[in-house]
């Protein structure tokens, strides 16, 4: 057994502390004890279970509490980037947070009626958390459910990109199921709430190499200028070349291979995703769900007819 | 310096790149070698992690090797591993956000990595803690350099990049590399494997397991009686 002396390690004053008292004391003459009891004895197999325990659990919660601003921070300078690269407005070497606060400002919209509400602070809301919290959501019925996610948030946070004083690109959040989990992105609009300026997903779990690829920029670049809705004057209505979508509804879709664009209709058309024909029905899915009057169908009519788009 | 180097930590650091190879001879540590390969820069940052989870985690249980009662022995080296690796997780969480939410669920699987608990069980429970995190050092950099290897030749092969570098230009962006889909594909990892393994044991013999029975040829006549 090492000296009294040797085994106190700590700077004299702490040790002198220690010494007088009572508890530490019975502490180390418990712990002496059981460090000399045979390694398969009970009392020392419980003890060294518990002992580890404890030092292993203020391990991980001294971390998880220590980094916890840190990544706190992360995810909403990812969010950040996310919205200002939807927005077209990401630039290289340039302070997120300061290209964020002067180009983006954030907005909360009722769903239901379209209308802003003002009286919350924009930038405090969570919509996904809201959507989890049953007092601030609504379960979605079944049949109408087509992006998989059963319940939505009350009030979406939306952002407009304003320069001016007129708006430039409206962006909105969507989600839905793809293969094997709910891909989270944003849409952003022209001002006419009609055509596509850029799709993003910020947060998504699908196959990489495979539905992973909707984060592929050359992906996303083919959505540019997509139409959302089904406007009146298209022959290509007659064939039903953009499914079930009614004059008005939305009509965009992903479809199998190949767009042509040289074709009509092909406006409402996005390339599937090559090996992933559930992943881009999930995305079809979700941007129809999220275009109809479930979604953000009442408020870009109501923006519309403000800012005097297409009817 | 030169006592901290002796020949058993020699030994330990530098045997498992090739001739004790955590992935090539042992065959552990499979399932993360074909999940994180697609790209290099997954590959490095699982390569540092299991690195140094295996290294502080062999540290951590020689150090307390003589008091571990056997009966409770490998949940003692599973809560270990797993604190450690709930720490890096957080760290990359809060330091490398971008490489984490690629690696995702990954990180979290180095707690049933082979290799980890291998060295817990077959290392660190015989030697002193220094040894025993030379060897984690030396485990993890043999599995690194596989990992490195299988990504150089995914990441080149299946998307014409390296660390997100163009390498090939890409046809669909007007270049002349059309790229191999299967490479992005976890199978591609185990042909590769396949090939560094049968490589080695051909470079190096020993390593080739004996036969464990032969098959005899049929003797002549049998069959046909029935």
């Amino acid at each position: 057994m090492p000296s009294e002396k040797k085994q106190c390690q700590h700077t004299a004053k702490l040790c002198a502390a220690l010494e007088k008292n009572e508890n530490y004391q019975k502490a180390k003459a418990y712990a002496d004890r059981v460090l000399a009891l045979g390694n398969d004895s009970l009392e020392k197999t419980i003890a060294i279970a518990v002992s580890l325990c404890l030092v292993c659990a203020v391990l991980v919660s001294f971390a998880a509490v220590a980094l916890k601003p840190l990544q706190i921070n992360n995810k909403e300078l990812d969010m950040k980037k996310n919205i200002l690269d939807v927005a077209g407005l990401l630039e290289e070497g340039r302070d997120i947070d300061a290209a964020f606060a002067e180009k983006i400002e954030a907005k909360i919209v009722d769903l239901e009626t379209g209308d802003y509400v003002e009286n919350m602070n924009a930038a405090e809301y969570d919509q996904r958390k809201a959507a989890k919290d049953p007092a601030q959501s609504i379960a979605i019925p079944k049949d109408k459910d087509i992006a998989h996610i059963r319940v939505k948030a009350k009030y979406a946070k939306v952002f407009l990109v304003k320069e001016g004083g007129t708006i430039k690109s409206i962006i909105l959040p969507v989600n839905g199921y793809g293969l094997w989990s709910t891909l989270y992105g944003f849409l952003s609009l022209d001002p006419d709430g009609q055509t596509v300026q850029s799709i993003n997903f910020y947060d998504q779990a699908e196959t990489p190499g495979l539905g992973g690829e909707v984060v592929n920029p050359n992906w996303r670049a083919l959505w540019k200028g997509k139409k959302v809705y089904a406007e009146a004057d298209q022959p290509s209505l007659e064939k039903g070349l953009i499914g079930e979508a009614e004059m008005g509804e939305p009509a965009l879709s992903l479809i199998k291979g190949v767009v042509d664009n040289s074709k009509p209709g092909s406006q409402y058309q996005v390339d599937g995703l090559a090996g992933a024909s559930l992943t881009s029905t999930g995305v079809t899915n979700l941007i129809r769900y999220w275009m109809s009057k479930e979604g953000f169908a009442p408020y870009l009519s109501k923006v519309r007819t403000v800012k005097g788009g297409v009817s | 310096m030169s006592a901290v180097l002796n020949e058993e930590t020699k030994k330990v650091l530098v045997d498992p790149l090739v001739s004790n190879n955590p992935i090539t001879l042992q065959v552990l540590g499979i399932c993360s070698a074909l999940a994180v390969t697609s790209q290099m820069s997954t590959s490095l940052i699982m390569a540092l992690a299991l690195t140094l989870v295996t290294a502080f985690s062999s540290a951590a249980i020689s150090a307390i090797r003589n008091h571990i009662p056997s009966s409770i022995r490998i949940i003692v080296q599973m809560t270990i591993i797993a604190s450690l690796v709930i720490v890096v997780d957080q760290i990359l969480k809060a330091f490398a956000y971008d490489v984490s939410k690629q690696l995702s669920v990954f990180v979290g699987l180095i707690i049933t990595n082979c290799i980890v608990m291998g060295r817990a069980e077959g290392y660190a429970m015989k030697n002193p803690p220094l040894e025993s995190f030379m060897d984690g050092i030396g485990n993890g950099l043999g599995y690194s350099l596989i990992l490195i290897i299988v990504a150089f030749f995914r990441e080149t092969l299946g998307s014409g990049k390296l660390l997100g570098i163009e390498v090939f230009k890409l046809t669909k962006d007007g270049g002349w590399y059309d790229p191999n889909g299967l490479m992005l594909l976890p199978p591609s990892a185990f042909f590769i494997i396949g090939l560094i393994i049968w490589s080695v044991r051909q470079w190096k013999p020993e390593q080739a397991e004996k036969v464990e029975f032969k098959i005899m040829p049929i003797a002549h006549g049998e069959g046909g009686h029935h």
